[in-house]
């Protein structure tokens, strides 16, 4: 069974009087365990996906079913424990509480959670030491890395053990060198059986999930396992091997 | 955890965390959080030193009453509305002024009443040898006004039977008295000049009790002399004081003495009274309705800045709100319901205002404490009631309820991707 299956989803903005096609009938399924990265130019529609697939908005039409539940019919209430339990978010610009030490920042999502309100520091802990942040539990953003901050971030996302993780540009504000290490900590939650969903406009980064979902004004235009979607998107670049387009790529 | 159980526990655990964040916010804005917090200080400050003023007010002359003595019913004469010297009095004079027969067979027609005394006074000079005092109070009293009044003969005697009905020349002066006149350590036996006329000193009584209310602007001394002696002219003004068995009695010995004046005066049925029956009970009402009042106007005061207070409240959040855009936005990411969010917002106008409540509070008790050191002002009792510390609290609480609500909606109603999306 998938973990996520959308079924001809379609969102609707009104601005003024014209109406805009911000998706336009996606279907997309993703399994358990899987490593998908979502890439497209601003205004394909890959920020709107994002906003539903974390249950941050809703579709116009069509259904989403996440872990076997429909979503698209739930209220405010529901949705919101929806996002707490079963989805993990990580942020381009981290978005840490800057008052609060990374612990409090990692237990952040299990204030909303009664069932995990009590063992909130115990979890908290491990999730730091999985991250690889054991002793930088009492720092506060301020004295951490951008690396650092985005482990945080991380291990806020993970603490609720989600179905999915949620990563919209995760390294976006991290130099080359910190986000391969990010990257690699994707890796690595990868191989531990997490399902990640990323969403990037960097092909370097995209290039590290297991199949990449392209989108164009509001439609999947591919859907590929990476080795494929190399093939068949970069493809022509590496034939002809121009030295400057490769520099414009990376 | 059982469903029915969830919602409630995730309320408590919101509140408790929504209330060590709003500390923690409130302590790292601390000089916005005290300005905005300035009305309601000001608002609880002045209404706990106003109740505090009128506590200690009413505390004293409460107290002042209760040596006056509860069980005390005064009967005076009653002009009319338009009294005062002029053709405009309304009854004719010889109808209004008592006589000393007026009250004879008082205690047989009332038998609540338990003894009362004539009382007639006027001013004259006082003085032994070469000191002298002039306007000194005489009061003529009957032998009966031990009993009312109660006040306590430090020397000699008090006035008996025999030196009303001869009318002799005896007086009782006090303490003051026998001060001024300088009449040395046993006055009793010696005498005295009043007026043209010379009187034996036959007891001394204690001063009545420092007063602001009465006697405040009257002289201290005072001399007592039979009410027969005193009573020289039939235009002197007299009054009459009764005691009731028992204060509870009030109601009904003024019931008896106002059918019994009424017979003694032959009035008719459609006559207006000529005669006032008043009690301390009366005074005592009196001063709790003027004190109502002013709790009333103060209350009201304090309504107008508590309400000013509340807009600051009200301001304040809504920039907090705006500032905090982001942080509202990720809360709703991870899973905070637009309940949780507006019971931490709600939570913290209501700790800002309860902060502000209490530093207004310990500001009134500040205040209170300097009135009460200042001697003139004889609020020396002022304090601040239980009751005032609640209810100071009780109006922080709901101004920060009713002003926080709105900010505290609009930050529920946030969108989390516009908010996440804010700069």
């Amino acid at each position: 069974m998938p973990v996520i299956r959308l079924t001809e989803i379609t969102k609707l903005y009104r601005v003024g009087v014209e109406q805009i096609r911000a998706l336009d009938g996606v279907n997309l399924e993703v399994g358990q365990n899987e490593y998908v990265a979502v890439m497209g130019t601003s205004g394909s529609g890959k920020s709107t996906l994002m906003n539903i697939l974390g249950c941050l908005d809703r579709p116009s039409s069509g259904t989403y079913e996440l872990d076997g539940r429909v979503t698209t019919r739930m209220g405010g209430g529901p949705l919101a424990r929806v996002r707490n339990e079963r989805i993990g978010f990580v942020f381009q610009s981290f978005e840490l509480m800057p008052r609060l030490t990374a612990l409090k920042n990692v237990e952040l999502p299990l204030i909303y959670s009664p069932a995990g309100w009590w063992g909130r520091g115990k979890r908290a802990r491990e999730v730091l030491g999985t991250v690889g942040l054991g002793d930088r539990m009492h720092h506060k953003p301020n004295q951490l890395s951008g690396g650092q901050r985005q482990r945080v971030a991380i291990a806020r996302a993970l603490i609720n053990r989600p179905a999915i993780l949620l990563a919209d540009e995760p390294t976006g504000n991290l130099d080359s060198r910190t986000s391969e290490e990010i990257l690699a900590l994707f890796d690595a939650l990868y191989r531990s059986g997490q399902t990640i969903i990323m969403v990037t406009h960097e092909p370097d980064v995209a290039r590290h999930a297991r199949r990449i979902v392209r989108m164009k004004d509001g439609k999947v235009l591919s859907d590929l396992p990476t080795e494929q979607d190399a093939v068949r998107f970069a493809a022509p670049v590496a034939a002809e091997s121009v030295p400057e387009v490769a520099g414009v790529g990376g | 955890m059982t469903a029915a159980l969830r919602l409630p526990v995730a309320l408590v655990v919101v509140a408790y965390q929504s209330a060590f964040l709003a500390l923690s916010q409130i302590w790292a804005n601390k000089l916005r959080s005290l300005l905005t917090t300035l009305g309601i200080i000001i608002g609880v400050a002045s209404v706990t030193t106003v109740i505090a003023a009128l506590s200690g007010l009413k505390q004293s002359v409460l107290s002042e009453f209760e040596t006056f003595g509860t069980n005390k019913i005064f009967i005076l004469p009653y002009w009319g509305e338009g009294r005062g010297r002029g053709p405009r009095r309304d009854f004719r004079d010889d109808k209004v002024r008592f006589k000393p027969e007026t009250f004879d067979g008082m205690l047989e027609h009332c038998p609540s009443v338990a003894r009362f005394t004539r009382l007639c006074d006027y001013n004259a000079s006082i003085s032994k040898g070469r000191m002298a005092e002039q306007m000194v109070e005489i009061t003529g009293i009957e032998p009966s006004w031990h009993q009312i009044e109660s006040r306590e003969v430090i020397m000699g005697r008090p006035f008996s039977l025999i030196d009303n009905e001869q009318a002799r020349p005896v007086c009782i002066i006090n303490d003051k008295v026998q001060d001024k006149l300088a009449l040395g350590r046993d006055p009793v036996g010696d005498w005295i000049m009043i007026g043209q006329r010379r009187f034996t000193v036959v007891g001394v009584i204690k001063a009545r009790a420092e007063s602001s209310m009465f006697g405040g602007n009257m002289s201290d001394s005072e001399v007592f002399i039979p009410f027969s002696t005193a009573r020289v002219s039939p235009r002197m003004g007299m009054i009459c004081i009764a005691a009731t068995k028992s204060p509870a009695l009030t109601d009904e010995a003024k019931a008896e003495l106002t059918f019994f004046m009424r017979r003694q005066r032959g009035l008719k049925v459609d006559e207006e009274n000529t005669f006032r029956v008043e009690s301390v009970e009366q005074f005592v009402q009196q001063f709790n309705s003027v004190a109502t009042a002013i709790t009333m106007v103060a209350g009201g005061i304090v309504g107008i800045s508590l309400l000013v207070g509340g807009v600051g409240i009200m301001n304040i959040m809504l920039v907090s709100v705006s500032e905090r855009t982001r942080e509202i936005g990720l809360r709703k990411a991870v899973g905070a319901r637009p309940s949780a969010i507006l019971l931490q917002f709600l939570i913290e106008a209501l700790m800002l205002c309860l902060l502000g409540g209490l530093m207004g509070l310990l500001c009134g008790q500040g205040l209170t404490t300097a009135m009460a050191s200042i001697k003139e002002a004889k609020l020396d009792k002022a304090y601040i009631p239980g009751w005032a510390v609640a209810l100071s609290f009780g109006f922080s609480a709901a101004v920060g309820l009713i002003f926080g609500m709105f900010p505290a909606i609009k930050a529920a109603r946030l969108d989390p991707i516009e908010a996440l999306r804010h700069e």
